[in-house]
């Protein structure tokens, strides 16, 4: 028989541990499928390493795969602490980006160190507005933002279509519909000579940093806090909990939209409709993975991004489908979700008295 | 009293075997009890045997172990030291495995916990009926359960309709069904956990009535309770713990109320003196405040505290209480009327009341009082985490807030590992006691108290009490809003009742006895009062 008790108090270590197992257990738990689809295991994991780690050039992509993913990762972290439920990540991300082209591909004629600032600014508040929306129906209507934010994720991919197909399409793009380029000055600068991984993923960095001393230090961080664990406390005690909603918001939003500025200014350099293969949502697990820790989510975020692009690399090399980074993704999360139950319980197996 | 309180020092008064029919054996024997969550020791080498037919109270504070025990014993915990041991039906010690409920229930031993574990949706019999039965003859067996049920049912007097829906049932028929649930199982120890906290006091009394009947009957009980008076009526043995230990075990013929109080709370207590103290000027105006509807409405409510009173609020609670509570702590505007704070008219939000020197103990302590995820130490600092003591710039001044949480923990004894505990992890007295140090400390001018003392012991209630009488002596208004008479009596030197939303004049305490307020509560003017 297997019984649960109670910890009463949990250890740090515990806390840490648990899904760095846990996620190695994901890991492992891939063999099933790479087997299933006849390769050979060994080497699928080689091939795995070594995309994801193996060179310069791949921790480059995995890096550059990281960078979105930290500051979703961070916009549905924040957000959940607070229990505003953000599931508009993507949108707000397509929100950034529209308005990182909108400055910077010619209308404001401003040197680098000015312009890149710009778009960086003109895409968090992109981002930050588009979550206002449904932050403000929420405090003031009661409107289930869950609904409203998974919505407007359609809603903003809609415009974004308009306006790549309309006012802000590339006239030397033959037809597609791609904006035009983000000027030279606008872009952000690679870290590395000729690799992908770009300034985007400092910004990400200091993002995290920046959240992290908010929730810990400040007291913005414990009304958010306060709001998320017992709203109805945090009122009777004088804590304005529908300003606070509303920061959250709009952090959340603002997080979201600089991690569209980062594709379209850090990498692709112009905006299409698959700008983004669902930043925004792998956010939500990236946090999730994290426990909502803001300097977790930054090695989550690479964790995930490292399983996509080793699984990328392998699926090329040994033909194997590359949904298996999506397996390998989801087992971590449901593997880390089991694994919260091993931190929270003593698990004790058999009916024997046990000495502890 | 002061060579009982040594004599409470020096160890365990009585003894186990104290009263015991030494020619039966024990159904039950806890020898050597000992459980620790982290640094905390829950319970101490503790030993209480239970025998045939006699009913025992297990009494004590909140957290002195009471029910840790008990879950030892029905196997939620497993105990770090010590044995349990019950008798088969053939009267043979037996250890019973730890930490496993169904072993516990094999052996023999029922529990009745606080919060009931009923399925809502399932009516009683199909409640009592889980989990006994056979996954392959799912029907066969319900109509001689059912005869054997109502056999049951005739001979304890427990009767209640099997086939209404648990949700439909009233509290003490719910608990009737949990009792049925243990009896049917044929369980021969029946434990239960505060069991009256829920009850009217006539269904408190029927239940004894039923307890004593299955007792002559061969049924060992044991209830867990920190009330003196059904202690003292309904219980053949005392047993009572204190910060883990045993301190006590005696016969409840032998015992009294003052002697179990000093047992229990480990010092004497003196009884608390309505000390008058001079009225000052009104320091919280309400003006005819109207506002809801229905049953939680306030119709056209006037009053006046004055600094340095006690006003108790007399009221069977569901009469608008909640609805006062909630505009005069700011957290609802009324319809119409006003509200004045020491002279100044305002607009009640949470923060602007206690701006003006207005502190409010919330009715409910878990949801409105503490954040139960954050620690002791941010929950002392919550409502004050924008002044300047505890941040500069927006950011925490953590050496302030632990400086705070040390100095508050040591002067109102919040018994926690420290300010950095999880408050949700706390007894309700210490969750009381960490309201009490952040309002209090204030030096406020108006003190809103709502069922401050709702479901606390007696050890905490007298802390609550003593405090308030601080805060009055200090000069300030205090609103005690209370459904508890002698509280009432006791703190207040005005008394208004509420009923259906209206508020009557307040009258001197002195000169009402407790059945003029009682017929108030329900809703008939007293003679002399029109």
């Amino acid at each position: 028989m297997i019984r649960f008790e109670p910890r009463e108090y949990v250890s740090t270590r515990r806390v840490i541990g648990a899904p760095v197992f846990a996620a190695l257990i994901a890991l492992a738990l891939a063999a099933i499928p790479i087997w299933s689809a006849g390769a050979d295991i060994a080497t699928a994991y080689v091939l795995m390493v070594n995309g994801a780690i193996g060179s310069v050039f791949a921790i480059s992509e995995l890096l550059a795969r990281a960078t979105p993913l930290i500051l979703t990762g961070l916009a549905a972290a924040v957000a959940f602490r607070a229990k505003l439920w953000n599931i508009g990540g993507e949108g707000q991300l397509y929100a950034g980006a529209l308005a990182a082209v909108a400055v910077g591909s010619g209308s404001l004629a401003l040197p680098s160190y000015a312009l890149i600032p710009a778009v960086l600014v003109a895409g968090a508040l992109a981002g930050a507005a588009v979550m206002l929306v449904p932050t403000l129906l929420k405090v003031k209507l009661g409107a289930d933002e869950v609904v409203t934010t998974l919505l407007l994720n359609f809603v903003i991919l809609l415009i974004v279509q308009m306006m790549l197909e309309g006012p802000m399409q590339d006239p030397m793009g033959m037809g597609w519909p791609q904006s035009e380029p983000v000027l030279e000055e606008a872009m952000l600068p690679q870290l590395i000579a000729r690799m992908r991984v770009h300034a985007g993923l400092i910004v990400a960095l200091l993002a995290a940093v920046f959240a992290a001393i908010l929730m810990r230090r400040t007291v913005w961080g414990f009304e958010i806090r306060a709001v998320g664990a017992n709203p109805s406390a945090a009122r009777h005690a004088g804590i304005p909990v529908t300003a606070t909603f509303v920061r959250v918001g709009l952090l959340s939003g603002a997080f979201a939209g600089l991690a569209g500025v980062g594709e379209v200014a850090g990498l692709k350099g112009y905006l299409t409709a698959d700008l983004s293969p669902g930043f925004g949502y792998a956010g939500i697990v990236v946090a999730m993975l994290a426990g909502l820790s803001p300097l977790g989510v930054v090695i989550a975020a690479i964790f995930v991004a490292g399983v996509f692009v080793g699984a990328d690399s392998m699926s090329r090399a040994l033909g194997v489908s590359s949904y298996l980074a999506d397996l390998v993704v989801a087992m971590s999360l449901l593997c880390v979700l089991i694994s919260g139950l091993f931190v929270r319980y003593h698990v004790r197996i058999g009916g024997s008295r046990a000495t502890d | 009293m002061a060579s009982r309180a040594k004599q409470v020092a020096n160890g365990i008064i009585g003894g186990p075997m104290s009263d015991a029919p030494a020619e039966q054996a024990a159904v039950l024997k806890l020898a050597g009890i000992t459980k620790r969550f982290g640094a905390l020791l829950a319970n101490h080498a503790i030993n209480l045997d239970l025998y045939p037919g006699e009913i025992v109270a297990l009494l004590g504070e909140n957290g002195a172990g009471k029910t840790t025990l008990m879950n030892i014993l029905f196997g939620h915990y497993v105990a770090d030291e010590g044995t349990v041991q019950i008798a088969t039906p053939g009267g043979e010690l037996r250890p019973l495995a730890q930490g496993s409920p169904q072993a516990a229930l094999k052996a023999g031993i029922g529990m009745v916990h606080q919060h009931f574990t009923l399925a809502e949706n399932l009516t009683g019999i199909d409640n009592i009926l889980l989990g006994t039965r056979s996954l392959f003859s799912p029907f066969a067996s319900k109509r001689s359960a059912r005869a054997r049920l109502e056999k049951i049912m005739r001979d304890s007097g427990l009767t209640v309709d099997l086939d209404t829906r648990v949700s439909r049932l009233s509290v003490g028929e719910q608990q009737r069904i949990e009792i049925l649930k243990a009896l049917y199982r044929d369980a021969r120890v029946l434990v239960l956990d505060e069991p009256t906290a829920v009850l009217t006091p006539q269904e408190s009394e029927n239940l004894f009535q039923t307890l004593r009947s299955l007792a002559d009957e061969g049924l060992s009980i044991v209830f867990i309770s920190h009330k003196m008076a059904e202690v003292l009526s309904a219980s053949d043995r005392v047993a009572v713990l204190r910060h883990g230990e045993l301190v006590a075990d005696l016969p409840t013929k032998a015992c009294d109320r003052n002697m179990l109080a000093d047992i229990m709370v480990g010092r004497h207590l003196e009884p608390e003196a309505r000390m008058e103290v001079d009225k000052g000027p009104p320091l919280l105006k309400l003006s005819g405040i109207s506002t809801g509807h229905g049953r939680d409405a306030l119709h056209n409510v006037s009053l006046e505290v004055h600094g340095g009173e006690i006003l108790g609020l007399a009221g069977v609670s569901g009469n608008g209480q909640g609805a006062l509570a909630r505009i005069i702590s700011g957290l609802e505007l009324p319809r119409s009327g006003s509200m004045e704070i020491d002279g100044r008219r305002l607009k009640p939000a949470p923060r602007t009341v206690m701006r003006e020197g207005l502190v409010r103990i919330p009715e409910d302590r878990h949801r409105d009082g503490i954040v139960g995820e954050m620690t002791v130490a941010e929950n002392l600092v919550i409502e004050d985490v924008r002044s300047k003591a505890f941040q500069s710039f927006g950011f925490l001044d953590f050496s302030a807030i632990e400086e705070r949480a040390e100095e508050a923990i040591e002067a109102y004894d919040i018994r926690c590992p420290g300010g950095g505990a999880v408050a949700r992890l706390l007894s309700g007295g210490n969750i009381q006691k960490i309201i009490l140090a952040r309002t209090l400390d204030k030096e406020p001018k108006v003190v809103l108290a709502a069922q401050p003392t709702r479901g606390l012991d007696i050890g905490a209630t007298e802390d609550v009490h003593r405090r308030l009488f601080e805060a009055r002596a200090r000069g300030a208004a205090i609103l005690l809003i209370s459904e508890d008479l002698d509280e009432l009596f006791q703190m207040s030197g005005r008394i208004a009742v509420i009923h259906r939303g209206k508020v009557s004049p307040p009258r001197e305490a002195a000169g009402l006895n407790r059945s003029q307020v009682g017929l108030m509560m329900a809703g008939q003017e007293s003679e002399d009062a029109t």
